[in-house]
């Protein structure tokens, strides 16, 4: 019982981060119409800027717990990155098609993959000082790092956040305005300009969040970030491109999935995934809460 | 040549892209003569990747279907050509042909049949997650597919078991006589590809692309094209996963992972996806820009991306594109001057 308890609480930790990462990735294309394939580096970087920032605290002192505040600092660079990337890199494309938006991004992959081994070289990053000193939980016999929940935590917080951002604020409105009809939203004077910016920028936010807390569990190496994607790619698929709660309901469906695939099925674990996608596609080429 | 005669009148060029090919096969039959044999082999890996390329634009510049999931086909081609060594000890690289490319037309058939029912960016997702279904299987079913170590495939004998490289100095003869096995298939599935975007499926194919609702007006049965389309674009990219295995002398999951679909996306573009030869020009030389890049710098991917960027940027067309534009201004200021 307390196994399954704690399995449960598993595919929470990995719907939360999966969440992160995949309602960017369909809030990018909602708004701005582009699959980001240089989204899965971005969560790897935030992972890398927050492991290593991680390692400065430490050295210089900082008190572990205290530590827990790179995470959004993480999460502000990666969506820095952002800001400086989709005028440079992605405006020039917004007229082109799609094939061009594709590889753009896939082109960013490849760089921003790079950056990563050039700055933070091939060796993988920890930041488990963290995860080590938050305490850990018992459940029915059985101990569970406490930091999984912070995460999962995390991931609720963030979750409802951007929810009340989309639905409930001004921003929101001009953000499913310009997703709706941009060119109507363009005429009625509204900065189509920025808000694609904005757009960006929150979905790298999302993206370096996930990276950020999910490094102390589990430490920075090169290719997270490929391998992550895919990944989000099936639960966006799942779920509906473009759609916020698509994204959710596709996480959860994706992290239970694997985290039975892993107890019962390890060999098929992620080929079942993959035609959970597929079928998906087949059946409802918008994924379950998709318009688009 | 009936499939010609219909392309000419249209190509005001006259017999010019004949003479053009006949050049281009004559100068990398007498490449070996003056190059060496690192050189040799490069040029060798060229003409694979471009018989994949060729195979890809099928369907990305003659259907309008950008697949994202051709790792798929290319893989499954070299898996099957180590599986029927493993299993069936065939040593023989025709035999490799022959029973590999009906593996690789029927899989396509299905992953095609699911695929071409949609179009845009959910075909790419689709080939995308296809494509990695069978990576993982092949990641994950290691006693059967190596796992990462990947599967073995020494050098076969060539030409019915006539050419075999046993014995010493095997490797410079292998190569010798490989280059010239590839570029003789090469050649060949050149000139079928070129028959088929010349035949009136081809242009069936293209009428698609530019306005399906036209072409359904005019009574083509769309989906069906699009599926004979990736059933063809997906046999001949495996064929150059076919050749490619004994060359390389291994084969990994990592030729099923979707970075390498990338890989050949990204080919297409350099050599220009608009022009029947674009993609063998971008097969080649994204071969040598790869190796050479991989040679010098450790960060070669952030070499290769910057290119890939830079190249959408500012050379849309590709290479072919861009030196067909600069041909036809030369030709017009030229004819504007007499």
């Amino acid at each position: 019982m307390s196994i399954l308890a704690i399995q449960v609480l598993n595919s929470l930790f990995y719907a939360s981060v999966l969440f992160l990462i995949a309602a960017g990735l369909s809030l990018i294309f909602g708004v701005m119409r582009i699959v980001n394939l240089a989204h899965g580096s971005l969560f790897a970087i935030g992972a890398y800027i927050a492991a290593w920032l991680v390692g400065r605290a430490i050295g210089l002192g900082v008190p572990v717990v205290w530590a827990l505040l790179v995470i959004p600092i993480a999460a502000v660079a990666v969506a820095l990155i952002g800001i400086v990337i989709e005028p440079l890199l992605l405006r020039p494309f917004y007229r082109r098609a799609e094939e061009y938006q594709l590889l753009v991004t896939f082109g960013l992959l490849l760089i921003l993959e790079d950056l990563m081994r050039l700055v933070w070289g091939g060796l993988p990053l920890t930041a488990d000082t963290v995860m080590d000193a938050l305490p850990v939980v018992h459940i029915g016999g059985l101990v569970y790092p406490g930091y999984n929940i912070l995460v999962i935590g995390i991931g609720i917080v963030a979750a409802v956040a951007l929810w009340f951002l989309i639905y409930e604020t001004k921003f929101g409105v001009l953000l499913r305005a310009t997703s709706q009809d941009r060119r109507m939203a363009a005429a009625l004077g509204l900065n189509v300009g920025l808000v694609y910016v904005a757009a960006f920028a929150i979905g790298c936010f999302m993206a370096g969040l996930g990276g950020a807390i999910v490094v102390p569990s589990h430490a920075a190496v090169l290719g997270m970030g490929v391998e992550a994607l895919v990944l989000a790619f099936v639960v966006v698929v799942v779920g509906g491109l473009g759609s916020l709660k698509g994204a959710l309901v596709g996480a959860l469906i994706v992290s239970f999935v694997r985290t039975a695939g892993i107890q019962f099925f390890p060999e098929v674990e992620l080929a079942v995934l993959y035609l959970i996608a597929a079928v998906v596609l087949i059946a409802r080429p918008t994924g379950l809460f998709g318009t688009a | 040549m009936k499939a010609a005669a219909i392309a000419l009148p249209r190509s005001q060029t006259g017999l010019w892209p004949y003479a053009a090919a006949a050049l281009g096969v004559a100068v990398l039959a007498a490449v070996p003569e003056f190059v060496g044999l690192y050189q040799t082999q490069l040029l060798t890996y060229g003409l694979i990747m471009a018989i994949a390329a060729l195979g890809f634009n099928l369907l990305l510049g003659y259907t309008g279907l950008l697949s994202f999931g051709h790792s798929a086909y290319f893989g499954l081609g070299a898996y099957t050509v180590a599986f029927l060594l493993q299993w069936l000890g065939i040593h023989s690289m025709e035999f490799y042909i022959l029973l590999g490319l009906p593996v690789a037309t029927i899989v396509s058939a299905l992953f095609g049949y699911i695929c071409v029912r949609h179009t845009r960016i959910f075909f790419g997702i689709l080939t995308l997650a296809l494509s990695q279904v069978l990576y993982s299987l092949a990641l994950k079913f290691f006693w059967v597919t190596g796992g990462t170590d990947g599967l073995r495939v020494p050098r076969p004998t060539l030409l019915a078991g006539m050419i075999d490289f046993a014995g010493s100095g095997g490797f410079p003869r292998f190569i010798r006589s490989y280059y010239y096995y590839v570029l003789g298939v090469f050649v060949l599935s050149a000139a079928i590809m070129w028959v088929i975007v010349h035949s009136p499926f081809g242009k069936a194919l293209q009428a698609i692309r530019d306005n399906e609702i036209r072409a359904r007006f005019l009574g083509l049965r769309i989906r069906r094209f699009r599926w004979a389309a990736f059933l063809l674009s997906g046999t001949f990219t495996a064929l150059a996963g076919i050749l490619w295995v004994p060359l390389n002398g291994l084969t990994t999951p990592d030729v099923l992972y979707w970075p390498f679909s990338g890989e050949i996306v990204f080919m297409t573009l350099l050599g220009g996806f608009r022009n029947f030869s674009g993609p063998i020009v971008g097969g080649i030389v994204f071969t040598f820009l790869k190796t050479y890049a991989v040679a010098s710098t450790e960060y070669w991917q952030l070499l290769l991306g910057s290119v890939l960027v830079v190249l959408i940027l500012l050379l849309p067309t590709g290479i072919v594109g861009a030196l067909s534009q600069l041909a036809k201004r030369v030709w017009a200021t030229r004819e504007g001057r007499t």
